[in-house]
This record gives structure tokens, sequence and C-alpha cells, in this order.
């Protein structure tokens, strides 16, 4: 066990905790909102933010977290009606975020060989800074969440309800987008762009179920994605592999069996 | 009853005004379209505290876009909508809502309790937990409408009827003085629906009542008026169809896929006409 003694292994479990925590509780929330598309455009569009960065020469986390901040406030401002169409207009946010990342790297001199850990992940280089970025933004989540669970509730339980009672779902629809993107941020540097969506979706998916609360279910997401993440690390470790792109298949082999079991325990059950 | 026939009937399309009374509701000259194509026209409306009003009419007639106009949640293209005598943004919060059941929610991991608890909403404030005297108010509705023993069971786990009471007891916790219930008695058996139009006659005694339905069967001896919606909207101050508003419904060609038969109601609706 002297890996665990290695610092770069002690960042990754870390970075992998705060990780979880963020997209256990962002992840639930997307879930019962039934909002995972308009989560993958904003995780997409954030590529947008890492070419700002190479481009402007900017520290490329409050880079990525500014621009992706703007893009889902664009979004939130579009679908705070529920209107008709909004999902294709996700769809084009989606495409012109990275679109403009890839220009902008163009543009950029010089071919920046760290630009591949936007896309797959970089759980084992993350930098002691991040990690305390990271931090600040999942007490921000979980101090959001304290605060404002019953509107939270309210909000994605039923909107219109909640709207008659009045509560400000206008101002909370942008709130869940900001914590959104900064959930998703902070999730990019762990898995991935690319794959950002499977830690954010599996875990709910697979305690929402059985839960009996909201909150529940982001506590429970929470300690899945953690399992996720440490068994991928510990596998990609043992055998050299990419760690992102592990973390998501432990989390698709948890997510298998589960449909398997739940299937052969669902049958002789009544409803 | 022959569509479009030219019978002389009480129609009021402002309902019967009260001197010197504010309305509960009250819509003036609204006209309403969804994407350009219309859905209300034309629409005068006045509902007086007390009154216990049926609003009937065929699929995509326009009853919950009504609804939704009386409380706020969608805006007129034209006209003006009154709520408790003040903007509905602004009284929303004195009434009770209802909505339409949806199967979508059933995944929802809540359970009755915390679904009526959100009908506080409200009255505690932003950012603050729900309290002991929230969670007695919570219990007390549910007790109303025979919920209280699945309190602890999650949303998912109950019938359609059952989620239909939890809904029902959301609307109620708040003390309203006015109730809207958008189809409340889908879903319900014929058992529990004349238990509920009980509960709701009883309620109708501290608070005005509006209900959607599209099953005109359904209406009860305890209702006051009719609302018939059908694009445009007649205002029955009486708990009878009167021809005009049966070719309202049934005359209008495609328009029609009204349930007219009247079995087994406790009250007749499709009545004669005094004047006959």
């Amino acid at each position: 066990m002297d890996v665990l003694s290695l610092p770069f292994i002690q960042h990754a479990i870390l970075a992998g905790i705060l990780a979880s925590v963020a997209c256990g509780i962002i992840g639930s929330l997307v879930v019962v909102n039934r909002s995972v598309f308009l989560a993958g455009g904003i995780a997409h569009a954030a590529y947008g933010g890492v070419g700002l960065a190479f481009f402007l020469s900017l520290p490329p986390l409050p880079c990525i977290i500014g621009f992706s901040l703007f893009m889902a406030l664009i979004m939130a401002a579009f679908t705070v009606e529920r209107r008709h169409r909004m999902d294709t207009f996700i769809g084009v946010l989606w495409a012109v975020g990275m679109a403009t990342g890839i220009i902008l790297i163009d543009l950029s001199p010089g071919y920046n060989v760290d630009l591949m850990s936007f896309l797959f992940g970089s759980i084992l280089t993350v930098p002691v800074s991040d990690i305390k970025v990271m931090a600040a933004v999942d007490i921000l989540i979980i101090g959001a969440m304290c605060g404002f669970y019953k509107e939270f509730l309210a909000m994605s339980y039923d909107m219109e309800f909640a709207r008659v009672r009045g509560l400000p779902v206008r101002l909370f629809h942008f709130l869940f987008m900001a914590l959104v993107a900064l959930a998703v941020v902070m999730t990019i540097r762990v898995v991935g762009l690319i794959l950002v969506m499977a830690l954010f979706t599996i875990a709910p998916y697979l305690t929402e179920r059985f839960s009996a609360s909201l909150a529940g279910m982001m506590v429970t997401s929470t300690i899945a994605n953690i399992v996720f993440v440490f068994t991928g690390l510990w596998i990609s470790y043992r055998y050299n592999l990419t760690s992102g792109a592990t973390i998501i298949l432990v989390a698709a082999l948890f997510f298998m069996i589960f449909i398997i079991l739940s299937r052969f325990a669902s049958c002789p059950r009544k409803p | 009853m022959a569509p479009g026939g030219d019978q002389q009937t009480t129609v009021l399309p402002e309902g019967q005004s009260r001197a010197g009374e504010v309305p509960d509701v009250e819509i003036e000259n609204c006209s309403f379209a969804f994407n350009s194509v219309p859905v209300l026209r034309d629409v005068n409306i006045r509902i007086y505290h007390g009154d216990f009003v049926a609003i009937i009419g065929p699929n995509g007639g326009g009853k919950t876009t009504l609804v939704k106009l009386m409380l706020g949640l969608l805006k007129p293209q034209k006209g003006r909508v009154r709520l408790l005598g003040s903007d509905p943004a602004k009284s929303c919060r004195r009434v009770g809502y209802m909505p339409q059941y949806s199967t979508g929610e059933k995944g929802f991991p809540i359970t009755v309790m915390d679904v009526a608890l959100l009908g506080r909403l409200g009255l505690t404030g932003i950012g603050c937990r729900f309290t002991r005297e929230d969670r007695e108010a919570a219990l007390g509705a549910l007790r109303l409408v025979g919920m209280e023993k699945y309190m602890n069971k999650r949303i998912g786990d109950l019938s359609g009827g059952q989620i239909q009471r939890t809904l029902l007891a959301r609307a109620l916790i708040s003390n309203p003085e006015v109730l809207f219930l958008d189809e409340p008695m889908a879903s319900i058996d014929i058992d529990g629906q004349s238990m509920l139009f009980d509960l709701l006659g009883e309620l109708n005694k501290k608070m005005t009542i509006l209900f959607v339905t599209h099953d005109v069967g359904l209406l009860s001896r305890y209702i006051k008026s009719i609302i018939c919606v059908n694009e445009t909207v007649y205002f029955h101050h009486e708990p009878k169809i009167s021809p005009d508003m049966a070719s309202l419904m049934m005359g209008t060609g495609e328009k029609c896929p009204v349930e007219m038969v009247a079995h087994g109601i406790p009250h007749r609706v499709l009545g004669r006409h005094e004047r006959d």
C-alpha cells in the first residue's frame, strides 16, 4: 500500500472525492430534472473555454469556469419557460461551443499537449491549485443545497406549482444552471470532457429508484461515484490504462450488473 | 338537442355581477394563442367568492389554458386577468392549485409527506427549512384526503388515485381562498369520486372552487356554475348545460370528442329548460 504515499496518487484520490461529491449532488438534480441533454450541452460548450484559455494564455480552470458559466446562463435564459424546441437550441450551443474552442486553438501559437487532458481527463496530474478550486466549488454546491434544498426540490418536482406558490423559479433555474456548469468543469479535470456525462448520470440512475428523497439520492450517488473513481483509479494504475476511461468503464460495469440484477429481482415482485 | 338550435338561453357571458364585490377571478376580453394558434378568444368571466365552478369542454378546447391564465402561469396576449382583485403573480400564493396528474413524476424520489409539504412553500420563507408546524399542517391535509397512512411511501409506489389525493392535500395545505383543480377525478374510482365531491362540497363553505373536467357525467350536486370552453367561453350561472353550451361542444364539426353520456350521476345536467 505504499502507492498511497505517492503525492500524485494522494492528489488523485482527493480530486476524485471532490469530483464525486459535485457529480453526485448535481448529477442527481440533473437526472430528476430530466436535464441530461442540457448538462451535456454545457459540458461540450465548455470546450470553448479551453480554446479561449489557450488563445489568451490565461490559467485554464478559471477561464473554463467563466466561459461555462456564461454558456450555462445563456441556456438558462432559453430554457426557463420550457419553450418549444429548446433541445434544438441546446444542440446549437453545444456545437458552437466546441467549434469555437477548436478555432481558437487553431489560432493559438504552437500545439499544446495538455489539451488531451481536457478531452480525456488527467486525474493523475491534477495540480494542488486545482484541488483548492474544486474544494471551493464543492463547498459552494453543498452550501447551496443546504440553504435552498426545499426550493430546488419544489422546482424539480413541479415547476408550475412552485411558481404558483410564489417561488422565483427563474432565479433558481439560473442558479441550477450555474451549479451544473461548475460541477461539469470540475468533472472535466477528472474524467475529461468526453466522459463527463457518465459520472453525472450513471450513479443517480442507479440510486434514483431506491431513494425516498432527493437528498438521499444525492448522498448515495456521491458514495457510488467515489466507489467508481477509486476502483477505476486502482485498475488504471495496476494495468497502466487511461484513468478517465477506466473509471467510466467501471461505472458502466456496475450499471450493467445493476440492470441484470434488477431484471431478476423485479420478476416475482408485485408493484 | 340539435346542434346550433336557436333556443333562447340564459347565457351570462360575465357571470352574474354582484354590486360592490371584488370577484375572486376576473377575466376581461382575454385572448390567448400558442405559437399563433388561437386557443381562447374574447373570454369574459367573473367568479365571485363561494362559487363552485365546473370547467368543461372537449380535449384541446382550452380548459387547462384557461386555468393557467387565471393563475398567472400564462400571460394573455390580449385582455386582463385579476385574481383576488390583483395581478395573479401577486395573489397566486393565496390560492391552491392541483395540476393535471402526469405519469411522468412516478420515478421521482419523494415521499407523500414531502409532496404535501411543498404546498407550504411561500408560507415558509426562502432558505428556511420546513418547521414542525409545517409538518403538522401537512399531516392534517393528508388526513383530510385519507392519505396519512401512506405518508412515508414513495410517490412512485402509489396508484394514480392515491397520487391525485396527495396532490389535493398539497393544494389544500395552505388554506387557500380559491382552489383550482385540473382533472381531479381522473384515475379515481366511482366511490372515491363521490367521497372527493363530498369533501369539496364541505370545503366550498370556506373557499371558491374551480375544477376542470372533460367528463360531463362527473358534474355533482355541489356544483353551482358551469364554464364551457371550446376556444370561446360560456359562463352558465346554473349547474346545467344549456343548448348553447352543448352546441359549442358538439356542434363544431371535428372538435367534439366530448362524453355527453349522463350515466350514474347524482344530478341531472342535461336538464329540461324551464322556459321550454
